[in-house]
């Protein structure tokens, strides 16, 4: 492949990938409001179309046609920067989430991820750990301290838990020997999933997840009850909007990794023994990408609706006193493990 | 001296709390599955029981004839001064009517005190829900949306009569 076949072909791939984000995200909210309304022996939305499914198009324009406030205190710069940092963060790392196998198209090999780069895990990292300075500006910008608190409570938390993350993701890059997220799917091969043989690691790394994507019962940035909404209080309109999205956003890209992670990614435990065609075992392997970052999306929802929020000394015990000790167990586990089968 | 357990000690299952997150979710889980018992309404309307206070409606006589004698009474008991009345005197000796019965339906508050002071049971509470209104003028009910038939409010006096 010359230079520019890679450079169209990578255009391709953000396109797609940044189009069925949005979509999935608009889609996301829609679904999320179904499975609330199922926990609580509600219909949910069901007017606007088949049953309901284009409300998400509905609640888009209804934001949009929304007036855009700014408070006289705000410091007007940040205030309007915050969102899109948020958004920024939540979308750039969707770049490094493989969702299927190397595919031959038109006599290319295209890997399907937008960029295979051998730092991802890092690159994830990194870029997670961002996404609180959206938070911390929106709130301290909004010139109101409802929102500051919201903003430093959510600092906070993001601190306490980002430790407990990145040694969880140790116990996986010691077995999978690679910080590329390709390799790490590969090393999962069969029923070798990282949730199976480490389990201790899977659920620190999924409640640092719900906690990374201030989810129920971690939701502490935003609180009605005592913040009045949270960092996002004085937002309104397409800014808040930017909020909303980039919530969602990170909550898809969280139940990728975590699929990605742990759950063996597109791996279909032994499809290879079935003796399929190549190309119908590539859009299998895709469609249990997709089904399994489905199902972790709606664990997300379903906690939500079965767990009370965590104060704030709770969360912040948790993450240090039990968290964090867990994810050292866990390490010292794979290392045992390693040292015993040789995987 | 033995140490006593108290009700709030938890025992090792119920510490690490997994156990009991799972139970939670479970429980959440089954319910997703319960039948609904929402109601569809705009298509399915609800039919409210006798004992609903609806909006106050004026009740017309089999003969066609409002009840109400105007003593204003209802006027007087309202809490929210919702009611205005004016009395004027008909051909019969010593009859009166309403010339003009208004309700604000923006200030009511479907207490029905009117409905109780009522010593004509002229005032009832009806089963109509549905008061929409696209400016506040439309909101001032007269005579001409207050009057129903008797026969639309046969189980309201019913009730009325029995625990009145």
């Amino acid at each position: 492949m010359n230079i520019w076949e890679i450079i169209i072909i990578t255009i391709v791939k953000i396109l797609i990938a940044i189009t069925t984000l949005l979509l999935s995200v608009a889609y996301m909210v829609y679904f999320e409001r179904k499975i609330s309304a199922w926990a609580q022996n509600r219909l949910g939305p069901n007017r606007v179309g088949y049953k309901g499914l284009l409300q998400p198009f509905a609640d888009v324009f209804k934001l949009l046609l929304k007036e855009d406030i700014v408070p006289e205190a705000a410091n007007k710069t940040l205030h309007t920067l915050a969102p899109f940092i948020s958004l920024f963060v939540a979308f750039a790392t969707y770049a490094v989430v493989p969702i299927g196998p190397t595919i031959n198209l038109f006599g290319y090999e295209i890997k399907l991820v937008v960029a295979d780069v051998n730092i991802g895990i890092l690159y994830v990292l990194a870029l997670t750990s961002l996404g609180v300075y959206g938070i911390t500006l929106a709130g301290w910008s909004s010139g109101s301290k409802y929102s500051l608190l919201g903003g430093i409570r959510s600092s906070a938390q993001m601190i306490s838990y980002e430790v407990s993350m990145g040694f969880s993701i140790a116990g996986v890059l010691l077995i999978s020997e690679s910080l590329r997220p390709i390799d790490i799917v590969n090393a999962q091969y069969g029923l070798m999933w990282n949730a199976i043989i480490q389990p201790i690691g899977f659920i620190t790394f999924v409640v640092s997840a719900f906690a990374e994507t201030n989810r129920l019962p971690f939701d502490l940035p935003e609180a009605e009850p005592e913040l009045v909404g949270g960092y996002h209080t004085e937002y309104s309109s397409f800014k808040f909007a930017g909020f909303f999205l980039a919530e969602y956003a990170n909550m898809i890209i969280a139940s990728c990794l975590i699929v990605t992670l742990y759950l063996g990614g597109w791996q279909i435990p032994f499809i290879d023994k079935f003796g399929l065609n190549p190309a119908l075992t590539t859009i299998l392997q895709v469609f249990a990408f997709l089904f399994k970052t489905a199902f972790v999306l709606f664990v997300f929802i379903w906690v939500r609706w079965s767990i009370p929020r965590f104060r704030y000394d709770q969360l912040m015990n948790i993450g240090w006193k039990v968290m964090f000790p867990l994810s050292l167990v866990n390490i010292i586990w794979v290392a045992i493990l390693i040292m015993i089968f040789k995987i | 001296m033995a140490i006593k357990k108290r009700k709030k000690d938890l025992n090792f299952f119920e510490r690490i709390y997994i156990v009991e997150i799972i139970k939670g979710m479970i429980l959440t889980l089954k319910n997703m599955f319960r039948p609904k018992f929402t109601m569809e309404y705009p298509e399915v309307k609800f039919e409210p029981p006798a004992s609903y206070r609806g909006r106050p409606v004026l009740v017309l006589d089999e003969n066609g004839k409002e009840r109400c004698v105007a003593c204003g009474l209802c006027s007087r008991v309202c809490p929210a001064l919702a009611i205005e009345v004016r009395a004027a005197e008909t051909e019969l000796e010593k009859e009166r009517y309403p010339e003009l019965f208004e309700i604000n339906m923006l200030r009511c508050i479907f207490c029905g005190f009117c409905e109780e002071v009522c010593p004509e049971e002229a005032i009832v509470m009806s089963k109509d829900y549905e008061l929409v209104f696209t400016n506040r003028e439309d909101a001032i009910f007269g005579k001409d949306k207050l009057l129903v038939p008797i026969e639309n409010l046969k189980d309201r006096i019913e009730f009325l009569r029995r625990f009145k």
